[in-house]
């Protein structure tokens, strides 16, 4: 056992998942990560550069990973807006590689030091154009440390960038925790004898293994080459993509759930909201209240499968979360009026407690019963 | 070494002919000076990648027989900075333009330079946007015209030699279109530097900045190129020459060319001091 930063977790854990390249800028709360690899990475051989600012970071992690390294970079809100170009082209280019976003209150520097989930959307949506998005996030340092390393598994899988979505809370608290052993994922590489198109769902190759691949951000179809006439390859080539995410959502989708059997409401939270969320289900129940929690560590893809199936037995659904009303937009449209969706959303810097948390789910289902009564 | 009727066919990627660069764009010329530099240092093109912006120079690794990366606008560099780290093996070639270069990447120009990592910069100049259509560019010479700039340019332009030179580029030169000959052993000098070199290349663009500065088509502006420059010293140190003197005159040439600790092999090193084992 040993009292490990949140931070401090992410930069272990992508190490152990075999990370060999990592560029950045500091922001807080995500500084200790870079410093960290700064730490770990030249001992190991592998590569620590600090950029001249977050556009070159994601922009030389991506040409790493075209190197052949593992490559990551971890930033909070004003440097995540940064990347967002760079995310859509390491996208388009089916690049693998590791963007960690440590949230902070926004928009722009907004709370600097305090906790937020005001990315989530920008995680799915922030760059420009239509992409598939895969986003985990975590709520303790041990998720932390795991959902880095399966980051670095999924990217390879997919050949996708993977956000990590963090909180100032989560990457500055320390837990006492005993990491587990992770192995690098293995990197799927063409059958022998064969020499597959460089993209689509064919595997990752490097430059400098022999192969004078194209690369770029124009539209393209599997060869590489822009010339194709109009979008249809890229498009076809995205609705591949998430059809096949589609099909592998229960493999993709990290969650834990407690008492969601016979729950009358659920309480769907994610990152460190859903400790608070914890809790108060605890304190529902203990009132005799049939509560449930759905803890994500994947948000996206969004799991329709298990938000469907959450509420086809509940009568209502909280969703908590540090900022507005971002999630629960998704939540909504899955549940379809099966049950009642509701938002409990700040956006201060300040954590939910347990008892607000506890607080609004009465208040909901009051509500409900309500309703029931005049229907 | 160029000479007209050269077969640099293994050195281009026919699939992507033709080019999309306009007739009478002195794009074509660079792009066959990469191609003969590439021959002359007898490259193996799997072990080279040519990195590209956005913007006409951008499209240059489409037409390179390498590994190819056509990336965003004004990040070549920090790209090929990645790339370089990870696999100082690689020959690495960034093709940029004048706004992609010293506009929105001027900062990625400067970092690179100051890190002296091994990266050869191509700077495609032909002072003007001419992938959108003709707008101003930090290099658009002070009192020229172009479409947002109706009235003729009022800003100072940039000098990317002098530039480069004050950030640290540990190889700086300067060609033209015009100087078909010299200007790809530059880039294969520059090419066999070991650390950031910058070779600066004037090209003409008929379309837009001679169009709406009257220079005439493509052969005029080729005169014109080589009358607005002067030739100092190739591979020596340049002749003492006053500012007076060159009034209305770029000086082309080699203008630095030091060994300094280069950035991959200073990492090394510290990876070695730390007890890691980089790229072993």
């Amino acid at each position: 056992m040993k009292l490990i930063q949140g931070n401090e977790a992410v930069a272990l854990g992508a190490v152990a998942a075999g990370c060999d390249f990592y560029a950045g800028y500091p922001i807080t709360p995500a500084t200790e990560i870079m410093e960290q690899m700064a730490r770990l990475l030249p001992a190991r051989g592998g590569v620590f550069i600090q950029m001249e600012d977050e556009l070159s970071a994601a922009a030389a992690v991506i040409g790493a990973a075209w190197g052949g390294a593992r490559a990551m970079t971890a930033t909070s809100g004003p440097g995540f807006s940064l990347m967002q170009e760079h995310i859509g082209y390491a996208a388009i280019t089916q690049t693998p590689c590791v963007f960690v976003d440590s949230q902070r209150g926004g928009p722009s520097t907004g709370l600097p030091t305090l906790p937020a989930q005001g990315d989530v959307m920008q995680a799915r949506f922030g760059s420009h154009g239509d992409r598939a998005a895969i986003a985990l996030t975590a709520s303790s340092v041990l998720s932390a440390y795991e959902m880095t390393a399966r980051a670095f598994e999924l990217s390879e899988t997919y050949r996708q960038p993977v956000v990590l979505l963090l909180d100032a809370v989560l990457s500055h608290m320390r837990e006492n925790v005993e990491l587990p052993k992770v192995e690098p994922a293995p990197r799927p590489m063409p059958a022998p004898g064969t020499d597959p198109e460089p993209f689509g769902d064919n595997p990752f190759v490097p430059f400098g293994a022999g192969r004078r691949t194209v690369v770029t951000g124009l539209a393209h179809d599997e060869s590489g080459l822009p010339k194709t006439a109009g979008g249809q390859a890229q498009e076809r080539m995205l609705l591949e993509l998430q059809d096949r995410l589609r099909r592998d959502a229960a493999e993709i989708t990290h969650y834990s759930s407690h008492a969601l059997e016979g729950a009358r409401i659920v309480v769907l939270a994610y990152g460190i909201t859903a400790r608070a969320a914890r809790e108060a289900v605890e304190m529902l129940r203990a009132d005799g209240v049939a509560a449930g929690l759905l803890d994500l560590q994947t948000l996206w893809p969004f799991p329709d499968f298990l938000v469907t199936e959450i509420a086809q037995g509940a009568q209502a659904i909280l969703v908590p979360e540090l900022n507005v009303g971002q999630y629960v937009i998704p939540v909504t449209a899955a549940v379809q009026g099966r049950c009642r969706v509701a938002p409990l959303g700040r956006a201060d810097g300040n954590l939910f407690t347990p008892e607000e948390i506890a607080q609004a789910a009465r208040d909901l289902l009051l509500a409900e019963r309500g309703g029931v009564r005049r229907g | 070494m160029a000479r007209l009727g050269q077969d640099l066919s293994e050195y281009l990627r026919a699939e992507m002919m033709p080019t999309v660069w306009c007739p009478g764009c002195g794009h074509g010329i660079i792009a066959q000076g990469i191609a003969t530099a590439l021959r002359e240092i007898r490259a193996d093109l799997d072990q080279v990648v040519v990195v590209g912006g956005i913007g006409c120079s951008g499209r240059t690794p489409f037409y390179m027989n390498t590994g190819a990366m056509h990336t965003t606008h004004g990040r070549a560099l920090a790209f090929a900075t990645g790339l370089k780290l990870a696999r100082p093996s690689l020959t690495v070639i960034v093709a940029m333009g004048d706004g992609d270069a010293l506009a929105i990447g001027g900062n990625h120009f400067i970092h690179a330079a100051r890190r002296n990592i091994d990266l050869t910069v191509v700077l495609y100049n032909n002072s003007i946007y001419g992938m959108t259509g003709g707008q101003a560019a930090p290099t658009t010479p002070q009192g020229s015209h172009s479409t947002t700039t109706p009235l003729g340019s009022i800003e100072p332009n940039f000098d990317a030699v002098e530039l480069a030179r004050a950030a640290g580029a540990s190889f700086v030169a300067r060609s033209t279109t015009f100087d078909f000959q010299e200007m790809p052993q530059l880039i294969a000098r520059a090419i066999r530097h070991p650390g950031f070199s910058m070779v600066e290349v004037l090209s003409q663009c008929p379309t837009y900045y001679g169009r709406l500065n009257h220079l005439g088509e493509a052969p005029e502006m080729l005169l014109y190129e080589r009358d607005r420059t002067r030739l100092l010293e190739m591979f020596g140190p340049p002749p003492e020459i006053t500012r007076e003197e060159m009034v209305g005159q770029l000086p082309i040439g080699l203008f630095v060319e030091e060994v300094r600790p280069e950035y991959t092999q200073r990492y090394s090193e510290l990876c070695a001091a730390a007890g890691g084992s980089y790229h072993a």
